[in-house]
């Protein structure tokens, strides 16, 4: 531990910034968010499909996530339709991971002899992504500041070597460490800069036209199509031949065709947001993002990335070997 | 020699630390034991992330054992000399080369550290077969039951993590195993995928994070709580309970007592450290269930009360370690949550309250009619009419007035659709009363919005209020009946619906409000609505359903569907209205279906029913000799029957009597068979020759005197005294005389006679149901 503890941060970006710069230190590659409309930083396909076959892998990230049914029109202090999270994904899990954590907390300011900092039960399941692990959510006096889970399997497939995966809430662990109580009146930049903005500078008006839109105005019937349009294309990318006709190069297209599948899972959050799919009907669109989740894992695990020996002319998927 | 084991990991969750320490004794103790290892004492214990293991008084080495058997003759032939050499798995060629040769040169052959022998046993010569094991030592086979024990553990979910194979419930990163005697403590040498065991361990996460070297179990709990780790669960829950106690006294006020949290709280520290804190103005005025379920699922809080005012004004929270600034930012941050969390429950209080405030409870609850309770069995809406349906004929039954019943039902269920209930369902009832005394409503309505939904569970309360327990009754009913129509039935272990809860509490109400009531007519009339809720959204004809709706009319009348069925479809056929009744019709599969899902339901009922009357210590044999009488749907009168009767024959003349009766009776069984008739009446005193005989005729005229009456009260105790003063006039009858005699006219009257026995015994239970 250091001598001197790190300094107070002033603002939302800075708190990325140290979190950037603290994984950086440890050796994660720094990526940019993924750029599609996700419901979670898992959804990049740097932590869904990397997490899965034997290359080690080790990526840190923001990524804007999108919560349609969240949506308050920027008047709840906690709850946004448009929020951050900071991920994590380092496979396999490192025997430090606890403590490469709690380091990262130390970087954003938060003093571990003032704090009490507690790892309580909480099993991660993304039925929409097929994948489970166990871990906990991690608790700063009483504020649960982050998930922490080893991934188990993902898109149907057993996670081997585990994936190690960290998600932090960043306004809501942003909001504490800055001390303040409304979203809106976080400080982005350094308030002693020129041109101060807070969050509410940045995002309120954003969260009003995006809760009206998704609440009440997204065309539904449009929505509906796109979903079936995604599904479709996702399958048939994956349909294609494994050989490319032109190059005579093997390039599955598990990317594009999970970008399909991010698509569909997005499309639904917004026709659930606007209550036109019922009880029922909600497992079967969840279903169906899953059998499209699953397919993109198979195929992932096709191609070299996913570990499959592709150089030699015989796919072999790590699992089987 | 003493053991010390600790296995530690990240944090195990708090719900299976005990059942894990407890595991953890079990299989070592197993192990050890079974390889020959004795022990003292032993003890378990468990922190959130360690598994300790101590054992006393192990001795150095297991004790050298010898295990002899006898084989087949020596002579016998290869498959039964085979099947016994591969027994120890030396059924092979060589082998039996080998036992060969000792048919021609007695004495001994040794294969595999076995030894072949052959000896003489009463001059026949037969194979024995003598392993002699060596003693091994302690430290060996803890090394093989540890590690056989962390392989195979039996987490009820566990991982894998990093590039191992091995799974524990998170990863465990290391293995304390030692064996101390006088002379030191010896590190039990063991590797399990990597994880090499020794002599250290680690003390707080925070507090005292270094590593601790151990050399017996005192020594380990000593050092651990110098580094600020408390090793017993059972004293960190004391310690907690202690301290929250204190510190609420000191401010007056008493902490509301919570078992179930206490244990988990204290599955979540190493370290406790109490804190109490305020609630805060703005929030006092809230239910003091809501504070409570808040602050308890959420933030994992004590809730605080204040004798005063009767309200939960403070709460404890239990930190994991100290602070310099004596957890003053751990409370700050802890009320802060608080205040974000309780923000929301107000916002969801104030929003309910001003709804009721306008529309009573008519908003929330016509907004059921959205919800769909499950896809086949319609809305929320329409399943509420059937359970107001029901309850105002159960009503009277209860004491309730059906007026208030109805509208305690179609009130009951408004609070799913209030926002507090939305996020925390757990509180669904509990704030549907306050919602409807708010509405003002009476007290009997409210307390069923509470209560209707009871008991949740074996350790819940049972309504006692009559429109409760209308209501309760009704509400369950019709979760029973409609799942049955669907063919949802629960099967092994999935019941998704809870159906099981559902019928045992319809008989815990019923038993414990001691009411009477076919239980029949009211299945019948909760399949019927059902089945007239889905005519109504299919494509039957009008009349059809008004078939259905008058039976369910006809039903209080006629008791059971069957024959109220019939009667309305009479009346039909006299009124010439068109229905269709035949074969294959609506109606015709209609009333085929409901009479057959009756029955079973009613028998998932009784199997309900037999578990619990087994737990009181009631016989099997004795549930089904009540349950095969008739009214066997009235619960109150098969619980109170099957109760007398195990009473009954817990007496010498009871066990004496039923020996009779069955004497009786296989008598008789066998006589109809042979002579194709049934001996049922006609027996004369006049044809009495023995004493005996008459006796009997005069003991039988006088049980009927008074087991008659005692039946129609259903004085079970007073019928069965009577029929105990049998015994000896049976007895004595079957002493002295001879049924099957020459003369056929004596014959016929005995057996006559036999049959007034068995119509006396099975006016009280189905006695041939009994066995021994």
């Amino acid at each position: 531990m250091a001598e001197t503890k790190p300094t107070q941060p002033k603002s939302f970006q800075e708190i990325i910034l140290r979190l950037q710069a603290y994984w950086a230190f440890k050796g994660c590659a720094v990526l940019q968010p993924y750029d599609m409309e996700v419901g979670a930083g898992t959804f990049h396909p740097a932590t869904t499909l990397r997490a899965l076959g034997s290359k080690p892998w080790a990526a840190a990230y923001v990524q804007p996530s999108r919560r349609p049914t969240d949506g308050r029109y920027g008047e709840n202090p906690n709850r946004l339709q448009h929020y951050y999270q900071y991920q994590v994904l380092i496979k396999p899990s490192p025997p430090d991971l606890q403590a490469l954590y709690l380091g990262s907390l130390e970087a954003i300011g938060i003093d571990m002899d003032l704090h009490d900092i507690r790892f309580v039960e909480d099993d991660w399941e993304s039925p929409t992504l097929g994948a489970w692990g166990l871990g906990w959510e991690v608790w700063c006096d009483g504020m649960e500041v982050s998930q922490f889970t080893y991934f188990q399997q993902v898109g149907g497939h057993d996670c081997r070597p585990v994936s190690g995966e960290l998600t932090y809430g960043l306004e809501r662990l942003a909001m504490y460490v800055l001390g303040v109580d409304h979203v809106m009146e976080m400080p982005f930049n350094d308030p002693s800069s020129p041109i101060p903005l807070s969050y509410g500078d940045v995002f309120k008006q954003t969260e009003e036209e995006y809760s009206r839109h998704n609440f009440d105005v997204a065309n539904t019937e449009t929505l509906l199509q796109h979903f079936v349009d995604a599904e479709a294309e996702c399958q048939s990318l994956l349909a294609q031949d494994a050989v490319d006709p032109k190059t005579g190069k093997h390039i599955v297209l598990a990317h594009p065709a999970y970008d399909q599948c991010i698509k569909a899972s997005h499309i639904f959050n917004l026709l659930d947001a606007r209550g036109v799919i019922s009880v029922t009907e909600r497992q079967a669109y969840i279903g169906r993002v899953r059998t499209l989740a699953k397919l993109c894992a198979d195929a992932f695990v096709q191609t070299q990335a996913g570990g499959a020996d592709v150089k030699s002319g015989i796919v072999v998927p790590t699992e089987l070997m | 020699m003493n053991l010390l084991i600790e296995l530690f990991s990240e944090e195990i969750p708090a719900r299976m630390q005990a059942k894990a320490s407890a595991d953890l004794k079990k299989l070592v103790t197993d192990g050890l034991v079974e390889a020959g290892l004795t022990y003292g004492g032993a003890h378990a214990l468990a922190t959130p992330r360690r598994l300790c293991l101590a054992l006393e008084d192990i001795p150095a080495m297991s004790p050298d054992t010898r295990e002899e058997r006898k084989g087949p003759p020596i002579d016998a032939s290869w498959a039964a000399i085979g099947g016994f050499l591969g027994s120890y798995g030396l059924n092979h060629p060589t082998a039996k080369a080998h036992v060969d040769s000792l048919l021609h040169t007695p004495g001994s052959v040794t294969l595999s550290g076995i030894r072949f022998e052959d000896r003489e046993i009463k001059g026949k010569r037969f194979l024995f077969a003598v392993q002699e094991l060596q003693g091994r030592p302690a430290a060996e086979i803890v090394a093989e039951v540890l590690d056989a024990t962390i392989r195979n553990f039996p987490w009820s979910k566990s991982m894998r993590w990093g590039a191992g194979n091995l799974r524990w419930v998170r990863p465990l990163h290391s293995i304390l195993c030692i064996l101390t005697t006088e002379e030191g403590a010896e590190v039990v040498p063991l590797e399990v995928d990597g994880i090499v065991a020794g002599d250290k361990t680690r003390g707080h996460r925070f507090m005292a994070p270094g590593k601790i070297k151990v050399s017996s179990f005192e020594d380990y709990e000593a050092k651990l709580k110098r580094a600020f780790v408390m090793l017993d669960p059972e004293a960190r829950a004391e310690a907690i309970w202690h301290d929250a106690t204190q510190a609420a006294f000191a401010n007056g006020f008493e902490v509301v007592e919570d078992k179930g949290l206490l244990a988990e709280v204290a599955g979540l520290v190493e370290w406790p450290v109490v804190l109490i804190g305020d609630i805060g103005a703005d929030f006092i005025g809230l239910p003091p269930e809501v504070l409570q379920t808040s602050m308890k699922e959420h933030q994992k809080f004590f809730s605080v009360k204040n004798p005063k005012t009767g309200r939960i004004e403070k709460f404890v929270t239990v930190a994991n370690r100290e602070t310099e600034d004596n957890g003053a930012t751990i409370l700050a941050g802890n009320q802060k949550v608080l205040a974000a969390r309780l923000s929301d429950a107000k916002f969801f209080w104030e929003n309910d309250l001003r709804t009721v405030a306008e529309h009573g409870m008519t908003t929330m609850s016509d907004s059921l009619s959205n919800v769909t309770f499950h896809r086949e069995l319609g809305s929320q809406a329409a399943r509420i009419d059937r359970i107001a349906a029901l309850a105002r004929r159960i009503a009277p039954i209860t004491g309730a007035k059906p007026d208030e019943a109805v509208l305690a039902a179609k009130v009951a269920k408004a609070d799913l659709a209030s926002e507090m209930v939305y996020e925390f369902p757990e509180l669904q009832g509990i704030m549907g009363r306050y919602y409807a005394k708010n509405a003002g409503l009476s007290d009997a309505v409210a307390d069923a919005c509470r209560d209707h939904w009871k008991p949740m569970g074996a350790g819940d309360d049972v309504p006692t209020e009559p429109v409760s327990v209308a209501v309760a009754l009704a509400e369950k009913l019709d979760t029973l009946t409609g799942f049955w129509l669907i063919d949802e039935k629960p099967t092994g272990s999935k019941d998704p619906y809870a159906l099981r809860r559902a019928a045992l509490g319809i008989i815990r109400i019923i038993l414990d409000n001691d009411l009477r009531l076919s239980l029949d007519r009211f299945i019948d009339e909760g399949l019927l609505k059902h089945e007239i809720s889905r005519a109504k959204n299919g494509d039957v004809n009008g009349a059809e359903i008004e078939a259905l709706e008058d039976t369910l009319e006809e039903i209080a009348d006629h008791g059971v569907f069957g024959a109220a069925f019939e009667a309305v479809l009479a009346s039909f056929a006299k009124a010439e209205k068109p229905v269709e009744t035949g074969k294959g019709t609506y109606l015709a599969r209609v009333g085929k279906a409901v009479p057959d899902l009756s029955d079973d339901l009613l028998a998932f009922f009784h199997d309900r029913l037999k578990v619990r009357l087994r737990d009181e210590g009631i016989p099997h044999d004795v549930i089904d000799a009540c349950l095969n009488m008739p009214g066997n749907d009235d619960l109150t009168l098969l619980v109170k029957r099957a109760r007398a009767l195990a009473g009954f024959l817990a007496t010498e003349d009871g066990a004496n009597l039923t020996q009779g009766f069955k004497r009786a009776n296989n008598i008789l069984k066998q006589a109809e068979e042979a002579d194709g008739v049934e001996y049922s009446f006609g027996a004369d005193v006049k044809f009495a020759e023995d004493e005996a005989e008459k006796a009997l005729f005069a003991a039988l005229d006088t049980a009927d005197d008074t087991i008659k009456p005692a039946m129609e009260a259903e004085d079970f105790g007073a019928a069965m005294a009577a029929m105990a003063d049998l015994r000896a006039p049976i007895d004595a009858f079957f002493e002295a005389v001879q049924i099957n005699t020459e003369n056929q006219i004596l014959r016929r009257n005995r057996l006559n006679l036999l049959a007034r026995i068995r119509d006396v015994c099975l006016t009280v239970a189905d006695l041939t149901r009994i066995e021994g």
